[in-house]
């Protein structure tokens, strides 16, 4: 079947283990307030591709992805997961290490018909990235325009799974920086069982001009970017999240 | 066996000038991480500042420090020089002084009087006089013998940046020739060549006899120049140290001689290495003595210096002077070629700074140690001075001993040769073909009056028939101006240092090159995708383009373009091949105008890809900048579909990447980003 696809990059060393091909789909239901890529929020809008050809793209120059693998991130890869799940399936008869890079947003434990594919989804998943914007129900609700419950709960469901999960965190100074819900944010994700790498990545604004091209308006504009040494020093407080529920865990 | 080879593994080496199959028998593969390495001495840390301090007083006098233009540089002419005689443990500079360029008139009087004047120096008159009158020059001979073809193409730049007026260079001695035995066998052996030789006078055995008592000459000036350090090269080295002199004197001795393009050192760090595990087995130096040696030996490198003009200074972007090492590698029995002194050498860049030169090279393979490849990367992440190339490519025509000359040439060493052959120009050439062989900047005939193209749109068999009648011209005149330019550099500027490092018979590669693939396969896809319509000028000539429609480019991975540029290099090789080659030389070509894209493109007049006049081309077998859009691994993709068969000399991508677009910090090559609880 035929995705959405915003864009190809044969190249990706940031979306997970290795050098990885990364499809970018197109669409997305958050509106967080720093997002670098609102040109893949329209849904329904990119270029129609077949799941085979991304696959055969792939294989052409297979070689390059020796230790890396598949990367589906977007936009919101999950809104299409008929097509992720087409891809998926693809790709493991091909053996190659797969990854979805994903807010958790589409996830609602009540939707049974969504939750089958997910879990034949899962089933073909060696890693998600899951990007958990903020901690706290209101303060997320403000920064991206949706609730987190959601967002929590999936990564309930892939820790219950037992699928490999890396955190993702950006800090934006004046929004997700504050200590007390990193903390919280840490105790929380300490208690992944299958966590296994925390990425806290500092804000830049390097996406303001594609909003100028969009004609949106960009909320931060006042907001500087942040020293990856800060960076750092925050990710140090989430660790002792971490820790603070390991040893309630007695891990 | 020999004393100075006691402890050795012996075999067929000591018996016949044969390095290789010394360093088979001798080396040590090291797996291990670069724990073991030693800091730099406070000797190295005094004479590296001198190197500095004279730096920077060269750039502060505005490029050069100082010239001779008196005495004419041979082996044995100057002195010896030093930074720091106490200090020094391998010594040899090319003048009596460091930072002193050396005069090296026979490649051409007028550049070497030029690169003088444009420093602000005047050659002795007696000397610009003795080279005008009474000995030819190589690029006098040049111009004796070119055609007003020849000429025009030259002036046209439709063939540019050929080695007529400067050494050509790309010529590796085997250096290490000197260390393992000593230079009075090697003149031994050069003396039995000489007896070897056919006994019938034909031009070319009366030349190889010429060319070997020149050689002999050079290997006894060699032992004489040594002797003037206090070192005596006569017989084998007896130590690591013994041998990284003996091996740079021989290089020295390259330096003083020739200005070449590239003045490459070959593959030595291995064949060092047996001396070094030699002796730290038996306790006669230390680790840290060892990399005292290494770093003063590369100290030297760094300081080769040549008279060159701002001209030359253009086409090369700088000086270099591409003393090239090429490390590591795999062996052909399977085992990898990475000793301790591959760390060594790369070592030299943290104990003594970045830099460009030596050009420290790693024949890299997928089968290379873990831990050295973890190294090279560190290195290369701190230093961003390494160069790496495809052992696993490479070894299959070239085995386990053949060095890279300059960036990319590859040759088996002592036992190959290069005649190096800059560029012909496909670009300037496809236009030639649109105009009937008129030169859209100089509206010159240049070119053959062929029938230049007619209509309103470009079509696209037909640009491609006239194209390739007009490269059939040029690959002709392109080979036969080569053919002039080496046979008179043997003639008046022979490389007898080199040459005497390198067995009797020696394949010499005619290297050829192009430039301008992108430009042209991006033009030829739009002829054939999309719409070009030619623009002529009041003459009738088409001097722009308009281009409507999309097409393919090269650099997406898109067949479509990539066959056009895989056909290009196959068809142009093909026709080269076709012609007499000076010296039965064996023809290759490359594909990688690394820094001279700039100049090439200054020369070439609108292409109907949308690049214009004076823009410059892609280097080497580089997309078109910006034309790539699908990321890097699809570029890359499109680059590896040229056809190194035909491309033997080379194959150049140049690849720029912000780092933070390679992964996070240098974690990426440690795993995971790791969880780490206990920090």
């Amino acid at each position: 079947m035929k995705g959405h696809i915003h864009s190809l990059q044969s190249f990706g060393t940031v979306d997970g283990p290795g050098v990885r091909y990364v499809v970018f789909l197109q669409g997305c239901p958050m509106r967080c307030l720093y997002c670098h890529n609102p040109d893949t929020w329209a849904i329904g809008a990119g270029e129609e591709m077949e799941a085979s050809y991304i696959i055969e793209q792939y294989v052409r120059n297979e070689g390059f992805y020796t230790n890396g693998g598949l990367t589906v991130t977007g936009g919101e890869p999950l809104l299409q997961i008929d097509f992720v799940l087409e891809l998926f399936t693809l790709a493991k008869e091909r053996n190659i290490h797969t990854c979805i890079d994903t807010s958790g947003i589409t996830y609602k434990p009540e939707n049974k018909e969504y939750n089958a594919k997910l879990d034949k989804l899962l089933d073909l998943t060696d890693l998600v990235m899951l990007d958990i914007k903020h901690i706290d129900p209101e303060k997320h609700k403000a920064l991206t325009g949706q609730p987190n419950d959601g967002i929590l709960a999936f990564a309930n469901l892939l820790s219950d799974k037992n699928i490999d999960i890396w955190i993702r965190h950006v800090v934006v100074p004046g929004y997700t920086d504050d200590d007390k819900y990193l903390e919280e944010l840490g105790y929380f994700i300490g208690g992944l069982k299958s966590l296994k790498a925390l990425d806290v990545l500092p804000y830049h604004n390097m996406a303001i001009p594609k909003y100028e091209n969009l004609g949106i308006d960009y909320v931060l504009k006042d907001v500087p970017p942040l020293d990856k040494s800060e960076a750092i020093e925050k990710k140090k407080v989430i660790l002792e999240g971490i820790k603070r529920r390991h040893a309630e865990l007695g891990l | 066996m020999r004393p100075e080879w006691n402890g050795f593994v012996g075999g067929k080496w000591e018996n016949e000038i044969n390095v290789r199959d010394f360093i088979q028998k001798n080396y040590t593969p090291y797996d291990g991480d670069e724990s073991f390495l030693a800091g730099p001495t406070q000797n190295t840390k005094d004479l590296w500042a001198q190197v500095m301090d004279l730096t920077k007083k060269e750039r502060e006098a505005g490029g050069v420090l100082d010239m001779d233009t008196k005495v004419v540089s041979t082996i044995t002419s100057h002195g010896p020089g030093y930074l720091d005689k106490n200090k020094e443990t391998i010594v040899g500079f090319q003048t009596d002084k460091p930072f002193k360029r050396s005069m090296q008139p026979y490649g051409g009087i007028r550049m070497a009087e030029k690169a003088c004047a444009d420093n602000g120096y005047t050659v002795d008159p007696e000397i610009s006089e003795f080279f005008t009158i009474h000995r030819k020059t190589h690029n006098a001979g040049c111009f004796d013998a070119y055609n007003p073809e020849m000429r025009a193409c030259r002036s046209s730049h439709v063939i540019t940046g050929l080695p007529d007026a400067y050494g050509r260079g790309r010529i590796i001695g085997d250096y290490r020739r000197i260390a393992l035995y000593g230079i009075d066998r090697l003149i031994e052996d050069k003396e039995a060549q000489k007896e070897s030789t056919g006994r019938v006078m034909t031009d070319d055995v009366i030349r190889l006899r010429e060319e070997l008592s020149e050689q002999m000459v050079a290997l006894k000036m060699m032992k004489e120049m040594a002797a003037s350090y206090g070192c005596d090269i006569s017989k084998p080295a007896t130590n690591v140290q013994e041998a990284i002199q003996a091996t740079y004197f021989g290089y020295l001795s390259a330096v003083k001689e020739q200005n070449g393009a590239a003045m490459s050192l070959g593959r030595t760090s291995t064949f060092i290495d047996c001396y070094a595990e030699r002796d730290l087995k038996n306790g006669t130096f230390t680790e840290e003595q060892i990399q005292e040696f290494i770093d003063h030996f590369i100290m030297k490198l760094r300081c080769v210096k040549f008279a060159r003009t701002p001209e030359y200074n253009q086409i090369f972007a700088g000086d270099p002077v591409w003393v090239t090492e090429s490390i590591g590698g795999v062996g052909v029995d399977g085992r990898h070629m990475v000793t301790k002194m591959s760390f060594r050498y790369l070592h030299t860049l943290e104990n003594l700074g970045a830099a460009p030169e030596p050009n420290l090279t790693v024949l890299w393979s997928a089968r290379l140690p873990l831990a050295f490849k973890k190294y090279c990367a560190k290195i290369s992440i701190s230093t961003s001075s390494i160069q790496y190339e495809n052992d696993d490519l490479m070894r299959v025509t070239h085995g386990d001993d053949y060095g890279i000359a300059c960036c990319v040439s590859s040759m088996v060493i002592g036992k190959q040769m290069q005649f190096f052959g800059a560029r012909a120009n496909l670009a300037k050439c496809m236009l030639y073909a649109l105009n009937g062989g008129v030169d859209e900047v100089t509206k010159k005939q240049v070119g053959p009056k062929y029938r230049p193209v007619v209509g309103d749109v470009l079509d696209y068999d037909d640009v491609m028939s006239k194209f390739t009648d007009m490269m059939e011209w040029l690959a002709d005149v392109y080979v036969n101006t080569l053919n002039i330019i080496h046979y008179m550099h043997d003639k008046y500027c022979y490389e007898r240092a080199q040459m005497a490092l390198h067995d009797r018979d020696v394949l010499r590669y005619f290297a050829t090159g192009i430039a301008g693939l992108s430009v042209v396969t991006d033009s030829l896809c739009a002829i054939k995708y999309a719409t070009v319509k030619p623009i002529r000028d009041e003459d009738g000539i088409i001097v722009d383009f308009e281009t409507t429609g999309e097409f393919p480019k090269y650099g997406n991975d898109d067949d479509r373009a990539d066959v056009i540029a895989h056909d290009l290099v196959e068809t142009f090789m093909k026709m080269i091949r076709r012609h007499h080659t000076y010296r039965n030389s064996f023809p290759t070509m490359s594909v990688l105008t690394i820094t001279s894209n700039v100049t090439y493109g200054k020369a070439t007049g609108n292409t109907p890809d949308g690049r214009k006049k004076g823009q410059p081309f892609a280097p080497g077998a580089n997309p078109m900048h910006g034309r790539d859009t699908h990321g890097a691994v699809a570029s890359l993709s499109s680059v590896s579909k040229l056809p190194f068969e035909f491309a033997q000399d080379g194959i150049s991508n140049t690849f720029t990447i912000i780092p933070d677009a390679l992964g996070k910090d240098d974690k990426v090559f440690a795993g995971d980003i790791e969880l780490d609880l206990n920090k």
